[in-house]
């Protein structure tokens, strides 16, 4: 095992030069240090996820006493408990519900309208592409916003949540710049065949531009995923309640979380078992987790998608 | 047989030529409900732009409300929260653009960087927190830095440190603090652009240094930094124009009670006035404001990067 190991190295890096050359100590350092910096940083960003995690699996009271880098025990009684807490399930849904809609009303805008956009027969094509655009630029600011939504009667309704986002000058662009390079042959003979533009649309342009539609459909989801602010101006329905902003308020009141976690705990038997803090560490994974598993898997695709933009938009 | 296939051309063409204007406006047609989702969200709003200038109350209809023409404006100057909610801004705009080299210099690291799998690795871990709500980083950082959070049992623990520290309530060090904060989230993002521009320099460049000599550090200095600095001047300059924005969520999230005189920020303060006050129309001047000399900025931002680089960033 120990020699294999130890030759492979020597046989990818270029063995002549190594010999006429002494080995390289600036290189060296300047890898060492390189790693060791980078490393310190991964766990920097890592440990704090991996903190509450460990916490919210430990049992409770002996997490308190402090946990560092094992669980304390195990019990899954935070979660249990934490599940069955009032309106944690209802902000589950609606937060699943408002990424998956808000996400499909997205991408269908964004890209149908990119399509659009990239027609030369469109009467009043620049005028109307530089109008969506023109909405990156600018924001009416806290008060306008507010008074809008509520003039349109979107205060208490699911729909603020996912059509205000529906057209982004941004998206529009990278969308359109992929479909341009597309090879215009394809639409064409389409066309011939008698396919109208929305067919065209549905089966030639919407399949090809999958690379930048998954990005953006990342975005949007991830977006509506976070967002929580306009649940916390518009929405008062605590059946329209999000997950981000369930969590917000336990964080926040911390005195009406122990009241009601004590309330909830002495209905139960669990009263000696559980701390708020660990329904706390709970809660944050539960709200956490989807990003966490989700990103990794995707976040290569979509990095290559942001290129695409950064170097043609 | 000439002038039948020019004729038939023709008829071709005419008949081309209605078709793609019946094309047109079924296209047009199509479009039609994108300018108004356009126009509702985004054109709409800023007709709110009004109330600065009249003396509304909410309940009262516009047109029975007194106009107040500039006063809204004017109030400002004697405002005495201005200052120093300016001065908040101010000052944590301006350390964020003090880190602004730090994701440049990561982005170095990262591509210097040559097993495949630990590039990967820090990539990916890096850019995590950018897709995190900051109600999540605030309830991570609550649970590192609280009094009972790990940082302080950690240092109970070694037997470090008399009593606990609590890092999200100090005073004196808040402005450092969610300027590191900001900084944990979004380095990673920010070092993306950089690594798309590192990946664009010709390689050759590096091999024709490499044969007259050049060791690593060298080749950082005289071929990667010069050539990522353009994009490093454009990111800078716009971040200028949004000196005034400083981060809405982040500090609405981390405010408590102890600091939060120190990072009620201008956007902060616009919702404050208008949903807790209640005062909706020197709210949206304010807010007015704000973006007047938003746009502005961008603006000259853009006119001196067309003189000084030939080209503008908008």
């Amino acid at each position: 095992m120990n020699t294999t190991t130890a030759t492979k190295p020597a046989a990818v890096a270029s063995k002549p030069e190594r010999r006429k050359r002494p080995i390289d100590y600036k290189d060296l350092t300047f890898n060492f240090f390189n790693y060791l910096l980078l490393t310190v940083l991964v766990l920097a960003t890592i440990y704090p996820f991996y903190y509450i995690f460990i916490y919210s699996i430990s049992d409770s009271i002996q997490a308190q006493k402090g946990v560092t880098f094992w669980p304390a025990g195990f019990s899954l009684e935070a979660y249990q408990t934490t599940v069955k807490l009032p309106g944690i399930m209802d902000a589950a849904i609606v937060s699943l519900s408002r990424t998956v809609v808000g996400t499909l009303i997205t991408v269908f805008c964004c890209s149908f309208f990119a399509y659009l956009i990239t027609k030369e027969e469109l009467p009043f094509r620049k005028a109307i592409y530089r109008f969506v655009l023109v909405t990156m630029y600018f924001n009416a600011g806290f008060i306008p916003w507010y008074l809008t939504m509520k003039t349109y009667g979107l205060q208490n309704s699911f729909l603020l949540y996912v059509l205000p986002t529906a057209l982004a000058g941004f998206n529009v662009i990278l969308i359109k710049t992929f479909i341009e390079q597309l090879p215009a042959s394809l639409e064409e003979s389409a066309k011939i065949d008698g396919a109208g533009y929305f067919k065209i649309y549905t089966s030639i342009i919407f399949p090809l531009s999958m690379p930048i539609i998954a990005t953006i459909a990342v975005f949007a989801a991830v977006g509506q995923w976070n967002t929580w602010f306009d649940n916390y101006f518009l929405v008062e329905n605590p059946k329209l309640q999000t997950l981000q902003l369930v969590l917000y308020n336990f964080l926040n009141q911390s005195s009406n979380l122990s009241n009601a976690t004590t309330e909830q705990l002495n209905r139960g038997d669990l009263v000696r078992t559980l701390t708020p803090q660990s329904i706390r560490m709970a809660i944050t994974m539960l709200v956490t987790l989807p990003i966490v598993l989700v990103y990794p898997m995707l976040q290569r695709y979509f990095v290559k998608g942001i290129m695409m933009g950064a170097v043609k938009g | 047989m000439e002038t039948t296939t020019a004729s038939q051309t023709g008829k071709k063409r005419r008949f081309k030529s209605s078709h793609r204007r019946k094309d047109g406006y079924k296209l047009l047609l199509a479009a039609l409900p994108f300018v108004l989702i356009a126009f509702a969200f985004s054109y709409v709003p800023l007709f709110g732009w009004i109330y600065a200038f009249f003396d509304y109350h909410p309940g009262i209809p516009l047109s029975k409300t007194p106009f107040s023409g500039l006063d809204r404006f004017r109030e400002m100057f004697s405002d005495p929260w201005m200052g120093p909610v300016l001065m908040n801004t101010l000052a944590l705009s301006f350390l964020s653009i003090l880190t602004a080299p730090i994701p440049m210099l990561f982005a170095i690291m990262v591509s210097e960087v040559r097993s495949g799998w630990f590039k990967r690795l820090v990539q990916t871990v890096s850019t995590l927190p950018h897709y995190i709500s900051w109600i999540i980083v605030y309830a991570l950082a609550f649970s590192m830095f609280s009094t009972e959070g790990a940082v302080n049992t950690f240092l109970m623990k070694l037997g470090l440190g008399g009593a606990p520290v609590d890092v999200l309530g100090n005073y004196e060090r808040v402005w450092t603090v969610q300027t590191l904060l900001l900084l944990w989230k979004s380095v990673g993002w920010s070092a993306i652009i950089y690594l798309a521009a590192i990946v664009s320099i010709d390689s050759e460049q590096y091999d024709a240094a490499k044969v007259d000599g050049a060791g690593r550090r060298r080749t950082i200095w005289h071929i990667t930094l010069p050539s990522i600095m353009p994009t490093f001047i454009v990111l800078l300059l716009l971040s200028i124009s949004n000196l005034l924005s400083a981060g809405f969520e982040q500090y609405l999230v981390f405010s408590n009670v102890m600091v939060a005189d120190r990072i009620e920020v201008l956007d902060l303060y616009v919702y404050r006035l208008g949903l807790v006050t209640g005062d909706y129309s020197y709210s949206t001047a304010v807010g007015m404001f704000k973006s007047i000399i938003s746009i502005v900025l961008l603006f000259t931002v853009n006119l001196l990067s067309k003189k000084f680089r030939g080209q503008g960033i908008v």
